[in-house]
Order: structure tokens, then sequence, then C-alpha cells
């Protein structure tokens, strides 16, 4: 009787002391919003939205709705994350290992890099790429290319754009190759549990890989050209480049502070999970022999990467929400776009200030919903 | 066959290699060192690309050379060992120290040689490097933001008495030892917030009253995130022993709440907080902007707190848990005597990195109109008087936070070393 009533009173004041919070919410935000005269309710995202936005990846002007503006932000916040993941993997893993070298200067250079970038405010990095590093740039009527078709400027990157024809032919002709490869993967893998026959899987692959889109442009009549950008005089004084990819300031100085901040978080993951690896691991692999590759492919990486993945994709969603502070330097992402512009177009709070905040709670829930599974896949499976 | 084993280093003509290889080698350095820092190029005979790839050559030339395996000279093991086991290495090696040769000119004509510091105006600049009068004439307001000159002995007093109270667990003799824990808990915080509000917000004793949208800077930076730091704590412990609790209600309330800050990006709470959350309060009802940001960032540091003490909790063997139980403690004097103290030790490297983060994430308080160091760099840079300065403020706002965190991360290093116990 005595342990019950401990159980339950500690519940019902939980309880209460919840109900109680969101009840004290509902009922002033329900005053303040008669008083204000607004009606709580979604249908605002159909109306015209009667703003622009700088850099959208699909089409969109003022005349769009504000669930055409929320989607525009939400494709911008998840293009920043996808550049910022890449570059920062790739950046990590090399940091990483450069800080188990053997080489006392490689070491200590990585170690440079993670203690100086880890340790300065991710917006002071923001707002130094943008305010200060890009401002340094030529402007387009100076600029020198690159490689004679990059032009890299104040006001941003232009590179060639890609101009496909049939360009679905080739994605078919891509998915193909990549169903066959797996299909003779599996096959490889049976051949080589029965007869031991072993088959060169990656050059088979890789060859697929090459021949099969090659084909289309043979036959399927799928074309590429490149449209280079060509540089415009506006007014007098004033130029800007035409046709090509223009990769806005904005955008470049968020993925690279990203990036390089994330970097140093990947590489420390790595460093551990490297390191986690026991040297004996590595010995009996060695003495078995296997060669230093096979060693590192079969023995070494599949450890070291059940170490590595989780705390990574700890920071990759860390890498998605810092992509908000873009706010800061008004690249039109998620929450500027939608919680900032739309906001004080429509003054609806609560509801944008909520949708925003389950989007990226969404986008971090899935994640970690894919992780736990993922966990749970490559667990060691103990008898 | 013997003319390629000729280049081969061997011990029977170690000092012929060691020569070469060495002389090889400074020639390389000295080549970059030539260029970097008085611009004239001793290869400029070659053609351009072999000009410039030169020193390279050679380098990775010597260093072959001096590759001797057990030479028997200590410190040229040493090298070999350490910077030049293998060509890659080498070449990487001559990369890093050609960096560091060519960066260096550039640097320090930017940080010192070419850089002012006299004068009161932008005038004053006349180098090429860097602008640090613009630092100079600013430092009040990026130290103290648009509080007013004649009262900044408040904060200075405030600060000052602050970190003096800190150190009193230093002094307190053994028996007052056992209440050290409440003193900081509760008492600290309490004393921090009365001299905060009497002497830093003034507004009565006779003080003028300073609100709180002219508290800015630096100052302010270590005011949020003091207060948050120890709001933050306490509520994540609290967190984390209900996610571990093994009520239902308790544990659903406290996953929910954690996963909830865990998954929103802070810039989107604070922006809850300025416009969202003054919608859920009464009408007359009026809470300062200030207060507002310091419960948002503790709640959402919380649930990062929480998380690592969970980490911590789960770590213990449940042994533990038992000892305490059979020696009849209740579920606090366990908590309290028994798992906190050894959970605590074992996270100090994860909440010191929470810490971190939270100092880190103190300039997003702009988004509420608070303008602290990063802030005021922004709102200084626009000043029409000394336009285009950008670059010095950032750098001087990198180096303050720099120095801070790394500072916070060495001290959390020692707690660690310190309260290290072998189990």
């Amino acid at each position: 009787m005595n342990i019950k009533v401990r159980k339950i009173i500690p519940q019902l004041i939980t309880v209460l002391v919840v109900v109680l919070i969101f009840g004290f919410f509902t009922f002033n935000a329900q005053i303040n919003m008669d008083n204000r005269g607004i009606e709580f309710g979604f249908g605002f995202l159909s109306q015209e939205s009667s703003f622009d936005v700088q850099f959208s990846l699909i089409d969109y002007d003022g005349s769009h709705s504000y669930a055409r503006a929320y989607l525009v932000g939400l494709l911008n916040t998840l293009l920043v994350a996808f550049i910022g993941i890449i570059i920062s993997t790739i950046l990590g893993v090399i940091i990483g290992i450069a800080r188990l070298s053997p080489n006392y200067l490689i070491e200590r250079s990585a170690a440079f890099y993670v203690e100086f970038f880890r340790n300065i405010p991710l917006l002071l990095q923001i707002f130094f790429w943008y305010f200060a590093a890009l401002r340094a740039l030529p402007l387009p009527q100076d600029t020198e290319p690159m490689f004679g078709v990059f032009f890299l400027t104040i006001k941003g990157l232009f590179v060639p754009r890609f101009v496909w024809e049939n360009l679905d032919i080739l994605f078919y002709s891509i998915l193909a190759a990549v169903i066959s490869i797996i299909v003779i993967k599996n096959y490889a893998r049976k051949l080589q549990e029965k007869e031991g026959k072993q088959l060169p899987v990656l050059y088979i692959s890789i060859g697929l890989l090459i021949i099969l889109p090659l084909l289309t442009f043979l036959i399927g009549g799928v074309s590429l050209n490149f449209e280079i950008p060509v540089i415009k005089q506006l007014s007098a004084g004033s130029y800007i480049y035409e046709g090509g990819l223009g990769i806005p300031p904005e955008l470049i100085a968020l993925t690279l502070a990203l990036a390089l901040y994330t970097a140093t978080f990947i590489a420390e993951c790595v460093r551990a999970g490297i390191q986690g690896i026991s040297k004996g691991q590595k010995e009996a692999a060695a003495s078995i022999g296997l060669t230093p590759n096979q060693v590192l492919k079969l023995v070494i990486m599949p450890q070291a990467l059940r170490i590595i993945i989780p705390p990574t994709t700890n920071q990759y969603l860390n890498l998605t929400k810092n992509s908000s502070l873009a706010a800061a330097i008004a690249y039109p992402d998620l929450v500027l776009v939608f919680a900032g512009t739309a906001l004080m177009q429509t003054g609806r709070a609560i509801e944008i200030v909520s949708i925003t905040m389950l989007t990226y709670l969404s986008i971090s829930l899935s994640i970690s919903v894919l992780m736990n599974w993922y966990n749970k896949k490559i667990a060691i499976k103990e008898k | 066959m013997n003319k390629l084993n000729f280049l081969k280093p061997d011990r029977q003509n170690l000092s012929t290699f060691l020569y070469i290889g060495s002389f090889l080698f400074f020639i390389a350095v000295f080549d970059v060192f030539l260029t970097s820092f008085f611009k004239t190029n001793i290869t400029s005979f070659l053609p351009n690309i072999l000009s410039f790839l030169l020193p390279l050559i050679l380098g990775t030339i010597g260093l072959h050379l001096i590759r001797i395996e057990f030479s028997g000279i200590p410190k040229l093991d040493l090298i070999n060992k350490n910077i030049n086991t293998n060509h890659f290495n080498a070449i990487l090696t001559l990369l890093i120290i050609f960096t560091i040769i060519k960066s260096t000119p550039p640097i320090l004509s930017w940080f010192i040689i070419d850089a002012n510091i006299s004068g009161d105006t932008k005038e004053a600049c006349t180098g090429s490097g860097a602008c640090w009068t613009y630092i100079k004439i600013w430092l009040r307001r990026f130290v103290y933001g648009m509080y007013p000159n004649d009262l900044q002995w408040r904060i200075n007093i405030s600060f000052i008495l602050l970190i003096a109270l800190a150190f009193v667990g230093y002094f307190a003799t053994e028996k007052l030892k056992k209440f050290l824990t409440l003193y900081y808990v509760v008492i600290y915080p309490i004393i921090a917030f009365i001299l905060i509000y009497y002497l830093i917000s003034g507004g009565s004793f006779g003080l003028m009253w300073v609100e709180t949208g002219a508290w800015g800077g630096l100052s302010l930076t270590f005011i949020v995130s003091f207060f948050c730091l120890i709001f933050c704590f306490p509520l994540g412990m609290f967190l984390a022993l209900g996610r571990r609790s093994t009520l239902p209600t308790l544990r659903y309330v406290s996953v929910g709440f954690i996963e909830f800050w865990r998954g929103v990006p802070l810039i989107t709470v604070l922006f809850m907080s300025s416009v969202m959350f003054p919608m859920f309060l009464p009408e007359d009802f009026f809470m300062d902007k200030l207060v507002r940001v310091i419960i948002a960032i503790s709640l959402f540091e919380a649930a990062y707190v929480a998380e690592v003490i969970r980490g911590g909790l789960q770590a213990l063997p449940r042994g533990q848990y038992d000892a305490a139980k059979s020696l009849g403690m209740g579920y606090w004097k366990m908590h309290i005597f028994v798992i906190l103290p050894q959970a605590l030790k074992l996270v100090i490297p994860g909440i010191a990195n929470t810490f971190l983060a939270l100092v880190k994430d103190t300039p997003l308080i702009f988004v509420v109109g608070l303008l602290e160091l990063v802030g005021m760099l922004n709102l200084a840079k626009t000043n029409p008087k000394w336009l285009g300065f950008a670059m010095e403020g950032y750098v001087f706002a990198a180096i303050i936070f720099w120095i801070i965190c790394y500072a916070m991360s060495r001290y959390s290093q020692n707690l660690e070393l310190k309260y290290k116990t072998e189990r």
C-alpha cells in the first residue's frame, strides 16, 4: 500500500504540472489571439505570399503560396546540409586519419586545425567568411577566370551549367547499372561460398557504370552541352554574369563555415573510432597473412565504423540544425524565409514557429530512428 | 644494378649521404625562405614551373638520402622515425614546412609590421595591415555594449565580486566543506542574481536604472553564459534522473522534453522565446528579453546536459545501485551519496563539451536584438565612420572566444585527471 502510494503520487504531480502549464499557455494564447483578432488555423498557407526569395531551387515568385515558400526554404536548408555533410565528411576523415599519422608534423597540423576551428563560435566563422573573406573578392568585371570557365567574384561563384537532353534515359541506364551490379555481387558471393572462385566484382561494376551510360549517349539520344557564364553589363559600372549556374556568396560562406567547423568534430569521431580498435586485431589479421589493404578493409574498418557512425550521424544532425544560422547572413533557408519573412507578413507566430520546429524535429527524429535501426543491425551479436 | 644501389642510402657511406642529403634539404628550405621573406627568386633562370617545384624536388631527394635505418646517430633516427618514414610522408613534411614558411610573412605583416594602433580616427590607419586603432577605439563598446560609460564600474565591481566569491571553496575549512555544494548550487546563484539585479541593472539604492537592451559586448556574453550554466546543470540532472526513473509518466515526460529540445535548432528556440512565448503569457505580464533568452538557452542546454549525465548513470555498474539499496538507502540518499558523485565524475568531459557549446552559442542572442560581442562587432562594422574593418573585428573576437574556449577545455582536462579514480 505504502509503496503503491509512493509510486503514484509523484506521477500524479508530474501529470498535473504538465497539464496545468499547457492549460495556462493555451488559455493565455486564446485570450491574446482573441484580443488581436487572429484565428488559429493553417489556412494562411494557401494564401499568396507576395514576397520574393533570392535563391530558390524550384520555381517561385511572389504569386505562389506560403506553402510553396515553406518548400523553397526547406529545400534550401537541405541543400546546405547536403553539401556541408559531403565536404565535412571528406575533410573530417582526412584530418582524423592525419591525427593518427606517425609523422609528427602532420599530426600537429591536424591537431592545430581541430583546436583552432572547434573553439571559435560557428556564427563568428560564418560572419568572417561572409563579411570579411568573401568581400575581399574582385568585382565581376575584374575577375580572372579559373580554368577558363569558373568565375569567383564578390557576387558569388559562377560555373558552367550542364544542359542535358533526354536526361531521364541516362537516369534509367544508371539505375539499370546499379541493379545489375547488385545482382552480380550476390552471384559472386554465392560463387565464392560454393566453389571458392573469385570474380573481379570491382572491375565489372566500374565497367558497367561507365559503359551503360555511355551507350545512352551513343544510341539513346542523350546529349550534354555546357553553358558557360558570360559577363553582361547592367549599367555603367555594374556587371553580372549571365547563363551558367550562379552560386550566391551566402551559400558559399555558409557551407564553408559549416563544413570547416563540423569537420573538426567528425575528425575526432574518426580518430576515436580507429583508436578504439585494439592493436591485437591488426596484428592478428596480419599474422594470418592478410595484406595491409585487406587488414584495413576486412578487419579494421568494419569494427571502427561501428564506433564512428553513431557520433558522426549526430554531427550530421548538428550540421543540419546549425544551418539555421543562415538567417544571420540572409541566405534564404527555412528559418529566414518562413520563420522570418512569412512570420513578419502574417503575424501568425504560433503556427509558423511550430511548423518550423516540427520540421526540424521530424528531420532529427527520423534520422535517429534510422540510426537506432542501423545500430541494432551492426551491433555485435553476442551468443 | 650497382648504379641503382649507389642511390640507395646505407650505413657504409653514412656521412656522404648525410652531408649531401641535408645540404639539398637546406637548399630547398632556404630557397622557399628567400622567395617568401625577401621576394628574391634564386632559381629565376629556370622555367617557371620548374622553379616553382624545385624546392619540393630537391627536398624530397634530400630527405630520401638521409633516410638511413639504424644509422646510430640518435637525432637522425628520431627525425627519420617522426617526419621521414617514406616518400609520401617526406613530401607531406616538406609541404607543411613550406606552408609555414610561406604564410609567416603575410601574417606577420598583417598583424604587426604593417598594422596601426596609434591615433583615434580611421585616417590614422595608413598601413596595408590591420587597423588596431579601430579595436582600440571601440574596445569599450565591445566589452560593455551600450552601457553608459560612467556607470561601467558597476559591471567591473560585480564581476570582480563574483569571481572572488567563486573561489570561496578553496578557503573553506574542513568543517564547512560539507556546505560547499549547497553554497555553489543555491547560495552562489542567488548572490549572483542579486548582484546583477541591483548593481548592474540598478534602479534602487540611488543607482540609475540601465535597461537590459543597453547591456552588451563581452560582459553580456559572460552574464548569459554564467546564468545558463548555473540553471541548465541542475535541470539537466533532474531530467536525466527522470529519464532513468521506473515511474512511466516521469520517464515519458522527461524523454519527450529532452527529445524535443535536442531536435530543434537553438535559433528557432530563440525565435520562439521572442515571438511565440509572449502569446502564451497573460497580457499584462511582462518578462524581460534577457530573462526570456536565459530561460530559453537554459532549457535547451539542459536537454544536452541530461543526455550526458544519463550516459554516466548508465555506465555505472548495477552493483553500485544494489549495494546502496542493501544498505537501506532510499532513492534520494542513494543518488546523492552513491550514484551521482560517481556518475558526474565519469562525464566531466561531456559536460565540459556541453558548456563549451553553450558559450559558443551565446552570439545567437542577436536574434532577439541583444548584442553581445559578435553582435556589437556587426553594429560597429556598419558605422559610417569606421567602414571596412570587418576583418579586424572578427579576428579580435575570434581570438577572445578561442582563449575562453581553449582555457575551458584545458580546465576540464585538469578536472578529469584530478577526479580520475581507478576502478
